[in-house]
């Protein structure tokens, strides 16, 4: 048997995939709070990640590399899991695991379709392909200006919210599940990296939401 | 104490299998739960029915053999202990009681609360032991273990490979059981020369009888009656790792 394809060898794959879209994430987070500074802001960030030119295809080629096999892993492990137990318990308790532990398949599920709700959103310009005349006075593409048109109204804001808190859900159990599976932790820093993996994943969860909340608000507007 | 019993019955594997109904009465709160059950399996057998077939042996929870589902918790309502353990008064006077076996595609149902955990004892097989040479009897204390070590290899050896962690595991994972046998051969210097086969071994052997895979839910370490922590799992996933690069021959356990 090939190790990538024992129980274990799923489980690095799945932290170590889990890991770098968690760094990507982060990234992306701190890349949106140029929004911050105004359309200069965000707008010389997009045109600078855009004159990466195939480095920046490079990067979307593995992080959409990483998703698949993460995703291909998730959805094998959660099959397998099922198969492992045909008939269920008339009663179960449990009493470690969390909500977030066992929703893992779910909220990755609607992630990915969020992931491809965004990217067709702000990316493709699928539903408004206008977005893409945008131009500031620099003759960049004025990502200023999309972004907050995309927020308008109540229903994108929420969507954008709600897949949020779908992402820290699966981040409170995720981040920690990182150390226990590449066998990092022990018995005194397993419940630190518990704790701090949820606390990790609240402040991923307010990073990204403050900008939809901002719009919405009108703090940051046209 | 009067209580009614919820049953799980099913004559053979290839069976269906229901919850049934039963009276438990003028139960003594200090008998313990398999008292409890060879009573109600008394009144059974006197009028005339199939007792309830459960495994039990030692009754001093240091087998593993008692294995039951006691409202929906591995070796019902209390700390580190199993069934035979377990005493009847922490239950209530009318309290319901649901009993069912682990259930697991690894641990095919024998009959009602029996199933058979022969995929353990292969486990085993495959590499639960170290290559000793035959000879005279080593001299006490001539190989040095460090106190930390002689401590973690003790409590991962108080595994009476019992099969909680598979039954309160979410996904019917044997993570801990195993995590616990590589380990506790693993940290001391007699285990160590073969810790990187004993893993690849135990780890294919685990995942070829068919449990399910860990996603760190941890139900494991609630229902173990011997307190093992999860954190042996993580040790296991550590020692894997390093074993990984060391190619080898085919090993005799298998392996990767």
């Amino acid at each position: 048997m090939q190790w990538y394809k024992s129980s274990l060898g799923k489980k690095y794959i799945m932290a170590v995939t889990g890991l770098a879209m968690v760094l990507f994430a982060i990234v992306h987070m701190l890349g949106n709070f140029t929004i911050f500074a105004g359309p200069g802001g965000i707008n010389a960030y997009a045109a600078g990640l855009q004159g990466l030119g195939p480095g920046l295809w490079l990067f979307r080629l593995a992080l959409l590399t990483v998703f698949l096999v993460h995703i291909w892993m998730g959805v094998s492990l959660y099959l397998e899991n099922k198969a492992a137990r045909p008939s269920e318990y008339a009663m179960k308790q449990n009493h470690r695991t969390s909500f977030s532990a066992r929703t893992m398949i779910w909220t990755g599920v609607i992630l990915g379709a969020f992931i491809i709700f965004h990217v067709l959103h702000f990316t493709v310009h699928a539903f408004h392909p206008y977005y893409a005349t945008f131009v500031d006075a620099a003759q960049r593409h004025d990502v200023y200006r999309m972004v907050v048109m995309g927020f308008q109204g109540f229903p994108m804001t929420l969507i954008y919210i709600a897949a949020m808190v779908v992402l820290l859900l699966h981040l409170a159990h995720g981040i920690q599940s990182f150390f226990q599976s590449l066998g990092a932790t022990n018995d005194a820093t397993l419940p630190t990296l518990e704790k701090g993996g949820r606390g990790v994943a609240v402040v991923i969860l307010l990073g990204f939401v403050i900008v939809p909340i901002t719009i919405f608000f009108g703090v940051i507007r046209l | 104490m009067n209580l009614t019993l919820y049953v799980w019955r099913q004559k053979g594997p290839k069976e269906k299998g229901s919850l049934e109904r039963y009276e438990a009465k003028h139960v003594s709160p200090d008998s313990s739960f398999l008292e409890m059950l060879d009573e109600v399996n008394e009144d059974l057998i006197k009028s005339g029915k199939d007792p309830i077939v459960f495994d039990h042996d030692c009754r001093e929870g240091i087998c593993g053999m008692c294995s039951q589902m006691i409202n929906g918790i591995a070796h019902g309502p209390d700390t580190e202990i199993t069934v035979c353990q377990l005493h009847m008064r922490k239950f209530k006077d009318g309290d319901s009681i649901y009993i069912e076996p682990w259930r697991a595609k690894a641990f095919p149902l024998i009959s009602d609360l029996m199933v058979d955990r022969s995929a353990f004892d292969r486990i085993i097989e495959s590499y639960g032991y170290t290559s000793a040479h035959t000879g005279g009897v080593p001299d006490g204390n001539a190989i040095p273990v460090s106190k930390v070590n002689a401590d973690i290899a003790m409590d991962a050896a108080a595994c009476i490979g019992c099969g909680a962690c598979v039954a309160a595991c979410p996904n019917a994972s044997a993570m801990l059981f195993v995590s616990a046998k590589v380990s506790h051969l693993g940290v001391l210097p007699q285990g160590e020369v073969e810790a990187a086969r004993r893993v690849k071994a135990m780890v294919s052997q685990m995942d070829a009888e068919g449990f399910g895979n860990c996603t760190n839910h941890y139900e494991c370490e609630a229902a173990c009656p011997k307190g093992i922590k999860v954190t042996f799992i993580s040790r296991m996933n550590r020692e894997l790792l390093k074993a990984i690069p060391q190619v080898e021959k085919k090993a005799a356990g298998g392996g990767f």
